[in-house]
């Protein structure tokens, strides 16, 4: 039961997103200008420490950017009709689900496109890749729970980005430090507690997301 | 609440007494920093003061989302106000104790960063009540930032330090919280000092929650 409505509003959202296509066109153009912009000021005098950081704080722009969006683009009265379906659990499993694809995907693009432009400094990309998919995850929970709170205070940008910061640094600290020793050692020793901490904040971060979120779905 | 009972109060008054009077008598061991130990007493006062708001704080949000019952969401977002208090409090006696030791008052550690993602958080958290009008919904989405934050919060300040290796700040040889170390003429202070810092938080705690309800009872005429 729990499943077959999880899997039927991921369905929904994704073909809610083919059809408009409003979020993820201008998600995309967000990205390749803010890659663009920072090519622009870099002179190839690049460490790989700035690369790290340029890549993550535009990785968590698009994404804060991106997940915004989610619940504030239906109605009310559409989610009152929601409510009547579907349990509180599924419909923010689903969500977090969905928007776990859409970083992946814009995770993706990022890294090929900041490859493209700013040079491959990564010596590790098996760690690298590792810490994309679950960077991507733990900002897709984490930043899907925010909307949901911000979405029921004002309809404003502005502070879903104020709360959603200073959540997500821990998360943001650890995936820095696992990229950078990425992109400077080819082994993965010395490596493994940063990725049981993000593998930890991951599943915390979901499990209060299930139980928290029927409180904020009944109005 | 705690009105009836004031010996908590009288206790946390004679504590901190001792702590800034003792706290300038004992001998203190002959280390790098000379006299500036004594801060010990004070600075890591602010962060156990600090620590036990927002515990209190996470508490009573709990505690909300079970019955929804006001004073429960009163006594939470007073407590993060004096949390605040405190951590702000520790950050300038940090600051001013690390110019002084270390050269420069801020250095990128995770005992320091710890600190100032908590402020953030629970400053964001304020910001979130002010955006709210109607105090129920109010009430209801601050408990749960609050649970939410305070949780990631507690693994960024207790997980994260032991695996960064080592730190230039003390107290991480054998928790970031309790330093063992101790030399054992300070611990006569420095116990009873925090257990006085932490009353006098509940103490403001305790006035500010009942201002407010006094100011509720008088809007609600």
């Amino acid at each position: 039961m729990f499943f077959t409505e999880t899997k039927n509003l991921i369905i929904k959202e994704i073909k809610l997103e083919l059809k408009q296509k409003y979020v993820i066109n201008g998600i995309l153009l967000y990205l390749v200008s803010t890659i663009y912009v920072t090519y622009l000021a870099f002179d190839n005098v690049i460490t790989p420490e700035t690369w790290n950081s340029l890549f993550w704080i535009i990785l968590l722009f698009v994404a804060v950017n991106g997940i915004s969006k989610s619940f504030a683009q239906e109605s009310p009265a559409r989610f009152l009709y929601y409510y009547t379906l579907a349990s509180p659990q599924s419909v923010v499993v689903a969500k977090i689900v969905y928007n776990l694809l859409l970083m992946v995907i814009l995770s993706s693009l990022s890294f090929l496109f900041f490859l493209l432009l700013m040079g491959n400094k990564v010596v590790n990309m098996p760690l690298f890749i590792l810490a994309l998919i679950l960077g991507s995850l733990g900002l897709s929970s984490i930043l899907t729970m925010v909307a949901a709170i911000a979405s029921r205070a004002s309809q404003n940008f502005s502070l879903m980005a104020i709360l959603s910061f200073p959540i997500v640094l821990p998360l943001l600290a650890t995936l820095m430090k696992i990229s950078n020793a990425a992109l400077n050692d080819a082994q993965f020793a010395g490596n493994e507690g940063f990725i049981v901490i993000l593998i930890t904040i991951n599943l915390a971060v979901v499990i209060l997301a299930y139980v928290l979120f029927p409180y904020l779905w009944r109005d | 609440m705690m009105v009836r009972y004031y010996w908590w109060k009288v206790l946390a008054g004679i504590l901190l007494l001792y702590a800034v009077i003792a706290g300038f008598i004992v001998s203190v061991p002959e280390t790098m920093i000379l006299q500036t130990m004594r801060n010990l007493f004070y600075h890591v006062g602010m962060w156990f003061g600090m620590f036990a708001m927002l515990i209190t704080s996470f508490i009573y949000s709990l505690r909300y989302l079970r019955g929804f019952r006001e004073k429960e969401d009163i006594r939470a977002v007073e407590a993060v106000n004096v949390g605040m208090m405190f951590g702000m409090l520790g950050i300038i006696t940090g600051m001013v104790w690390a110019n002084y030791t270390w050269g420069v008052p801020w250095v990128k550690d995770p005992k320091l960063n710890g600190a100032a993602v908590g402020i953030f958080i629970y400053l964001a958290y304020l910001i979130l009540r002010g955006s709210i009008d109607d105090h129920q919904k109010r009430a209801k989405v601050s408990a749960v930032y609050n649970i939410f934050a305070f949780i990631l919060w507690i693994v960024f300040v207790l997980i994260l330090p032991r695996l960064s290796g080592e730190s230039i700040h003390p107290g991480r040889e054998t928790s970031p919280v309790l330093p063992m170390h101790l030399d054992p003429g300070m611990r006569f202070v420095f116990y009873p000092a925090m257990l006085g810092w932490i009353l006098l938080g509940f103490w403001i705690l305790d006035i500010r929650v009942r201002i407010r309800k006094i100011k509720l009872t008088m809007e609600n005429w």
